[in-house]
């Protein structure tokens, strides 16, 4: 078996460079094409065209025109801006409860429940298969004024502040967004604390921490990205949702996307709900850069 | 252009790559490569990670288009062929089996695509099983085999097809050790037995110089030296293939005397003679190399050399046994540290640390490289298994 | 003794806890099925009178409740096909292909899932008014598919992303065109996200409420939620309620299903591994 030399064989010229990179290329375009474009045309473009209409000026009757009318939206904000405000509350408490009561529940599956797993997970996703709005009347049901559990609250004084009553009140529209979430807020905060490596916290209790300790200093900043994950998911649709405040609660507690629906649907005052959606819009991504940013996870989707 | 459809690979021809470039971006992975692989052989293409060894494999198999070059198969100008069109197939460094197919369907898979009857897909499949030591197991699925079974399929698949060129990318690398020297001798047996080419990836110097009949020593891009396993060995071109390959003793020298069968050169004040043909050293400056298990280590007041011996001087600072030798080191007069490795083969020598000894080698195992080359090139590279990571690196 | 139990009792307290969420979670689905049995004594089906199979036997004795419940999974489906088709091939694209754009691409995607339902829903209906279409069927469907792609992308992406790029570059140096190794290996290999993104594109197209509210402004089209939504101010059937059981049932075994195929399956065929 001899040695063919290196360098000096007796070559044929080099070809001339690659053209088909250019060729290739074009694939991912084809691809993307239908899909994005279906997109652009019932997302982007009705989005704009809202923002143009939050801008118009006129009547249904007389038809409308773009007059770059901000007045609207500093009109629509210091009429709502309770509604906004309450919106952005019950989001935020039905985020707190729904976290504080989907932890032990994605920490239990991920970590203790073994052979039994795939069976807690169903058991997580199954109520969820009915119609959600179906559920949340059954919450109609569950706390409705002569039930066991406003009986069992009033016996306990706990409605006191709010004239005895369960249903039509703030508290049960924060229940019912709380309800309604789960989910979402345990499947993510699941599959980080799965994907977890078990042999850190044994690590941690090596070097003397306490079970609390490690939990709270290893466990929770690990399980972080599937936490702020569950939070966006839950926060995002709470904040502009209104079923659960038109069923659950009462013409007291209107949220900002019960106004909405009200002024495109009923009222017809299109500018002012443009304005409106739009605020709303902005303001949910504003928080969700600030959170994100602040939580430090770097991929969403 | 001939047909890529043939079974066997009947016509052949060498590989060739000549001028063959690949940059991304700004990075030059692979630089003006040459290389000629002769048809039949089992060709290792050695390196240290990142040398650009996958890149040139992957070109040849059509994953990666070069930058420019060519690369040809005897008469066949392939370089700009999609993969499909290649008679070249590949085993993967994660075997890459198709996990929603059982065995028989993974190693059929090349056969079907080139419409290969039905009968004889079956039959060369069992044949394919039988000489991977696999019978039966067709109606196994790739995750219920072991990491050496799954070695094996991706290997039976491979060449299953007949292809001009069997190309692997450090296939034994996720196996463990025993297992690896098990597989390594099992490649070379299946080689020789279906007298394929095979070209064969890896880091591990080791095993390419156990399996492969020509070696090409890659680094930064470019071939170092090609050569047989012998000729690298004994014969480095460059400081890079002298220390990426075993290790060597290498020693700033000028030379003094340059013509004739015989070359002499200063270090450090002693005159060392080599065979002229052994040198490769292109100016004043050059390194004098020798191998730590040519060198005899002598007590200082022992006998004077012989003829033909070149011999030096030192302290031992270091006494490791190690079961099959002894390894020294040896501190020179002018403080670089020399390694000497002693068979032991039961003469009780008794050198200890702190004794002035001669070290003393044949005159013609001596080499000479070219001193323009960072003398430690190729030293402390990723050999995972053993190099300590070194202070200066 | 006491001491075992109280520490046996702080080991598991998370269990307890998780269980108590399950329950919690499953409350509101009992108190469903409970009162599909009932026979309301009042218009709203809310609280409980009397047993009656009645509701079971004659769930469509209601006729806009069954209608309404077509429609969603007429609906439903034809979205489901659509947004999955459209959404694998930007699955494809964002992790198979490097392009100019790609980020962009992946924010675009990323905003129907943020942005709120309302304000969705009131552009489409601000678009669709202004083409002059006609509201119904058709523009519910169009809003629905739209929707759906954003997820169909997020799930089917996490598929692909789990597949080790050298089995497809094994597949064409194996001889197989790009095509063929579309075909034989990468589809059935990312296929389970298919599925996956379908049956979650179903579940959200047959659940939806509010874009489909506006989207199907004041047109004949009534989709199974808009037809609750209604009943709950007008007056709610128990028929509803045999309904959203029925759902629930369904699918249950939707998803329970191929684990035990699977589990069959494996019976049949399970070899020892040699060792």
């Amino acid at each position: 078996m001899s040695v063919l030399a290196v360098a000096g064989t007796a070559a044929p010229k080099a070809a001339p460079p690659v053209e088909d990179e250019r060729r290739r290329s074009r694939v991912p375009y084809l691809l993307l094409l239908p899909g994005i474009a279906w997109l652009a045309v019932f997302f982007v473009v009705p989005m704009i065209a809202l923002g143009s209409q939050s801008l118009q000026e006129g009547s249904i009757e007389d038809g409308y025109t773009l007059t770059w009318n901000w007045q609207t939206y500093t009109e629509a904000l210091s009429q709502y801006w309770t509604q906004f405000l309450r919106a952005f509350w019950y989001a935020a408490l039905a985020t707190l409860f729904a976290l504080l009561i989907s932890y032990p529940l994605a920490y239990t599956i991920a970590f203790k429940a073994g052979r039994w797993r795939n069976v807690w997970l169903v058991l997580v996703i199954a109520p969820f298969f009915t119609s959600f709005l179906i559920r949340t009347i059954a919450w109609k049901t569950i706390l409705a004024d002569n039930g066991v559990v406003a009986e069992v609250m009033r016996g306990l004084g706990l409605l006191n502040w709010t004239d005895d009553r369960l249903l039509s009140t703030g508290p049960a529209v924060v229940a019912g967004l709380t309800y309604n979430f789960l989910p979402f807020m345990t499947l993510p905060i699941y599959a980080a604390l799965e994907r977890m490596d078990r042999r850190v916290v044994e690590a941690a209790h090596d070097l003397y921490a306490s079970p609390f300790t490690a939990f709270r200093k290893v466990t929770v900043p690990l399980s972080m990205p599937g936490v702020v994950a569950g939070t966006l998911l839950t926060f995002i649709p709470a904040a502009g949702d209104y079923i659960n405040q038109r069923l659950l609660g009462s013409s007291q507690n209107n949220v900002i996307g019960s106004v909405i629906d009200t002024q495109f649907i009923r009222v017809g005052d299109y500018p002012t709900a443009a304005a409106l959606s739009f605020v709303l819009m902005i303001s949910i991504v504003a928080l969700v850069v600030v959170y994100v940013r602040r939580a430090g996870t770097e991929e969403l989707v | 252009m001939a047909s890529t459809r043939t079974v066997d690979s009947g016509a052949g021809g060498h590989l060739r790559l000549a001028g063959v470039t690949k940059r991304f971006g700004e990075f030059v992975a692979v630089d003006t490569l040459d290389l000629t692989v002769p048809q039949g052989s089992f060709f290792a293409l050695l390196g240290p990670s990142g040398c650009g060894k996958t890149t040139t494999l992957r070109m040849v198999a059509g994953l990666e288009r070069p930058s420019s070059g060519s690369i040809h198969l005897g008469e066949d100008d392939i370089t700009l062929r999609r993969p499909h069109q290649r008679p070249v197939n590949t085993v993967f460094q994660s075997y890459a089996l198709f996990p929603h197919l059982d065995i028989g369907e993974n190693i059929a898979f090349g056969l079907r695509r080139r419409g290969v009857a039905r009968q004889e897909v079956k039959a060369k499949v069992a044949d394919m099983l039988r000489l991977v030591q696999l019978e039966g197991m067709e109606r196994r699925r790739p995750g219920q085999l072991s990491g050496g079974q799954q070695q094996r399929v991706a290997l039976a698949r491979a060449i299953v097809n007949r292809p001009q060129v069997l190309l692997l990318d450090e296939p034994l690398g996720a196996l463990d050790l025993k297992l690896r020297r098990q597989m390594q001798l099992e490649l070379k047996r299946i080689q020789t037995e279906v007298g394929l080419t095979f070209v064969h990836v890896t880091h591990d110097q080791e095993e390419a110089m156990t399996m492969a009949d020509t070696i090409a020593v890659m680094n930064d891009g470019r071939i170092e030296q090609v050569g047989t396993p012998g000729e690298l060995y004994d014969s480095p071109a460059t400081t890079f293939v002298a220390n990426f390959l075993g290790q060597s003793n290498l020693i700033r020298g000028t030379v003094t005397r340059a013509d004739g069968d015989q070359v002499l050169l200063d270090v450090y004040g002693v005159a060392v003679a080599m065979p002229a043909a052994r040198s490769r050293a292109s100016a004043a400056d050059a390194y004098v190399g020798v191998r730590p298990e040519k060198i005899r280590l002598v007590r200082a007041e022992g006998a004077v050399a012989a003829d033909g011996e070149n011999e030096l001087t030192g302290v031992v600072t270091d006494v490791s046994f190690v079961g099959v030798s002894t390894q020294y080191l040896v501190r020179t007069p002018w403080g670089q540290e020399l390694t000497v490795f002693a068979q032991n083969i039961g003469v009780d020598d008794r050198v200890r640390t702190g004794d002035d000894v001669r070290l003393r080698w044949v005159a013609a195992h001596t080499f000479a490289l070219d001193a323009t080359v960072p003398i430690d090139a190729g030293a402390d590279v990723d050999d995972e298994a053993e190099a300590p990571v070194d202070a200066r690196s | 003794m006491l001491g075992r139990a109280v520490r046996w009792a702080r080991e598991h307290v998370v269990v307890f806890a998780a269980a108590a969420a399950v329950a919690y979670m499953f409350l509101p689905i009992v108190v469903v099925a409970v009162l599909s049995f009932n026979q309301p004594s009042s218009r709203f089906n809310y609280t409980w009178s009397e047993f009656t199979w009645d509701n079971w036997a004659n769930p469509c004795a209601v006729p806009a409740v069954c209608e309404s419940v077509f429609t969603s999974i007429q609906i439903a489906a034809l979205a489901t096909i659509v947004s999955t088709v459209l959404g694998t091939l930007i699955a494809l694209a964002l992790v198979r292909y490097r392009f100019r754009g790609r980020s962009s691409t992946n924010v675009l995607i990323f905003m129907p899932m943020a942005t709120p339902e309302v304000v969705m829903g009131a552009s489409l209906l601000a678009l669709f008014v202004n083409m002059s279409l006609p509201l119904g069927f058709t523009t519910i469907l169009v809003a629905h598919i739209m929707f759906c792609i954003s997820f169909v992308v997020v799930t089917v992406k996490a598929r692909i992303a789990t597949l080790d790029p050298a089995i497809e570059q094994a597949a064409m140096d194996l001889y197989a065109t790009p095509a063929q190794t579309f075909a034989r290996v990468t589809l059935p290999l990312i296929m389970p996200g298919i599925v996956a993104a379908a049956m979650l594109a179903f579940a959200l197209s047959f659940d939806d409420f509010i874009i489909t509210n506006f989207a199907a402004g004041t047109g004949q089209t009534v989709t199974f939620p808009m037809y609750v939504w209604g009943a709950a101010q007008r007056g709610l059937p128990p028929q509803v309620n045999v309904i959203g059981t029925l759902m629930f049932l369904v699918a249950l075994v939707v998803v329970l299903a191929p684990r035990f195929l699977r589990r069959r399956g494996s019976l049949v065929g399970a070899v020892p591994v040699a060792r």
